[in-house]
């Protein structure tokens, strides 16, 4: 028992030492904190990219998802590569316009954009709301880890306020260079512990990966299809769509598009990154296996899965390199979410009351944020308790909210302006919140709908009602402000 | 060339639009169940269309310093 533990406080020491260290030779002013001077090419802006996908909650959530709701759980790596595809067209001129305009955080670019100091204060409080659960979803990804990769010795709670705390150190260090160190190890480690055991489990048990799912399909044939009703494939393919959106607009994922050195690097990465998603195929093989080898999971602790099969598997050592690998997919993340978050609040909340402020201040306050982030992260860590992927998808819900405003300031001629954008976002924050705390779905909003109508992602409802709201109020104010030139200049010629 | 990137949605139309015809389990390809192999399938396929339009892509012809 002692061994797995002490592996996973190896990993713990070396994650700090490397998040450290990576501060040394750069003078760290907001950009190089931030963004890395804009200077990673592809291999380090390929597994940072990577790191943001690969975190706890694939790997714990997605074995979770095969374990009980079986293909449903296809849905992660779908997203995630169409994601990728479609980043192709829009990552590069979110780059370039960010390089031009000195942006280094996800709410400058709409502040920038539509002019609009406000919009760039809705959106960095928009985004750190979305970002909270997902820090939540890692903080408590990582002390399920810990407490289980060391059979208990260590409490969950415990092993999240120690993550915690490593993280907010070198992300106050080192910035997003921690982030991109950190990210070598746990990417290495991440591949080979997922490919292994992957392979091992389904080779051990039964033979081969074709044996796993021949007995999955013996026990419960259902489990290898999408259902008729409930998550049925219009459930997946709305939900796919939503989240394929929704993938660069957290503040995190759009930070990591400007570390890199060129419009060519983002485009070249898009190449490989679809592959990497084929990682999760492993991950489902272990679920697969854990649903008929270790049945009788409930709800929440079916998140347990992998872990739980690991250890009835493996002698402790290796359930110490499987608990570090975790906890490193953990910290990369966390690390680069706290950071935006902070940036953002830094630059669009901090700089509209004190206008004055000079960089060092800006540096002295997102580091600040760093900690009160963190703080609340892991207050609600310690007193919520709800399934990983739920979690997930309210946080998608939020920030999907912000595509509209976003794709069409990409455009050459936006008919969208900042009224119209402000008036969008808060009408599908407020819809989206309402609808997820009041549970409402396609299916109550119209009950006599037929079944593939109603399995619709409720999202959706939200931003059609942002796109239209959005259109209506440029169009509106655009109209009103040509008004007022005409008649001043009616005004002026009748002199 | 420039109309070389809607090549990109293939890969939309491939998963999301066949969906509803390839959800079953049978017939087993390379081991996997049916589905789950189209949804692989395209992930690879993916990746071997951005190459192409990678290369043929104007946008990264040029100059542009790497």
């Amino acid at each position: 028992m002692r061994v797995s533990l002490t592996i996973i406080f190896i990993f713990l020491a070396l994650a700090l030492y490397l998040g450290i260290r990576a501060r040394k030779g750069k003078q760290m002013n907001l950009e190089q904190w931030t963004v890395g001077g804009r200077g990673f090419g592809t291999l380090f802006a390929f597994l940072l990219i990577a790191g943001e996908v690969y975190t706890t909650f694939t790997f714990l959530g997605g074995s979770g998802w095969a374990y009980s709701k079986g293909a449903a759980a296809y849905y992660v790596p779908t997203y995630i590569f169409l994601a990728y595809v479609l980043s192709y067209l829009y990552a590069p001129k979110i780059w370039k316009y960010s390089k031009e305009n000195d942006i280094i955080s996800h709410p400058d670019f709409f502040a920038k954009k539509y002019n609009s100091r406000p919009l760039g204060l809705l959106v960095a409080v928009v985004g750190s709301i979305a970002l909270v659960p997902y820090i939540v979803i890692q903080l408590k990804g990582l002390g399920i880890i810990v407490s289980e990769a060391s059979y208990g010795a260590i409490s969950p709670v415990a092993a999240s306020c120690l993550g915690a705390i490593v993280v907010a150190i070198y992300v106050m260090v080192s910035g997003i260079h921690g982030s991109a160190w950190t990210a070598v190890i746990k990417d290495f480690m991440i591949l080979a512990v997922v490919v292994f055991i992957g392979i091992y489990i389904p080779v051990h048990y039964f033979g081969g990966v074709h044996s796993v799912f021949k007995a999955v399909q013996t026990v419960k044939p259902d489990l290898l299809t999408l259902p008729d009703k409930g998550l049925s494939y219009s459930w997946f393919i709305s939900t796919v769509l939503l989240n394929t959106i929704g993938f660069y607009l957290f503040p995190h994922s759009f930070m990591v598009i400007l570390t890199a050195k060129s419009e060519k690097t983002i485009r070249k990465n898009a190449i490989t990154l679809p592959l990497y998603t084929l990682l999760l195929l492993f991950i489902f093989f272990i679920g697969f296996s854990a649903f008929v080898k270790i049945p009788g999971l409930k709800g929440a602790s079916g998140d347990l899965a992998l872990l739980k099969l690991s250890m009835q598997t493996f002698s402790p050592w290796v359930i110490g390199l499987i608990g570090g690998a975790g906890v490193l997919t953990a910290l990369v993340p966390t690390s680069v979410m706290l950071m935006s978050g902070s940036a953002g609040l830094t630059q669009n909340l901090y700089r509209l009351v004190v206008p004055s402020a000079t960089e060092k201040q800006l540096s002295i306050v997102s580091k600040f944020l760093i900690i009160v982030l963190s703080a609340i992260a892991l207050y609600l860590t310690i007193t919520g308790g709800e399934a990983l992927a739920m979690l997930n998808i309210i946080s998608y819900g939020l920030i999907i909210q912000l595509a509209p405003a976003l794709f069409f300031s990409l455009k050459k001629n936006n008919f969208v302006n900042k009224y119209g954008a402000l008036a969008g976002i808060i009408t599908g924050e407020l819809v989206a919140l309402y609808l997820s705390i009041a549970n409402v779905t396609m299916g109550t909003l119209l009950p006599n709908a037929p079944q593939w109508f109603k399995d619709i992602n409720g999202g959706f409802i939200a931003l059609m009602l942002n796109v239209i709201i959005m259109s209506v109020v440029s169009l509106i104010t655009k109209k009103m402000t040509v008004e007022m030139e005409e008649l001043h200049e009616v005004k002026n010629s009748s002199y | 060339m420039k109309n070389i990137k809607l090549l990109l949605l293939l890969p939309f139309i491939g998963v999301l639009l066949f969906l509803p015809a390839v959800n079953r389990v049978e017939p087993y390809v390379l081991g996997l169940p049916f589905l789950l192999f189209w949804i692989v399938f395209w992930m690879v396929l993916s990746s071997v269309i951005l190459m192409i339009v990678y290369r043929l892509d104007p946008d990264n012809k040029g100059s542009d310093v790497e």
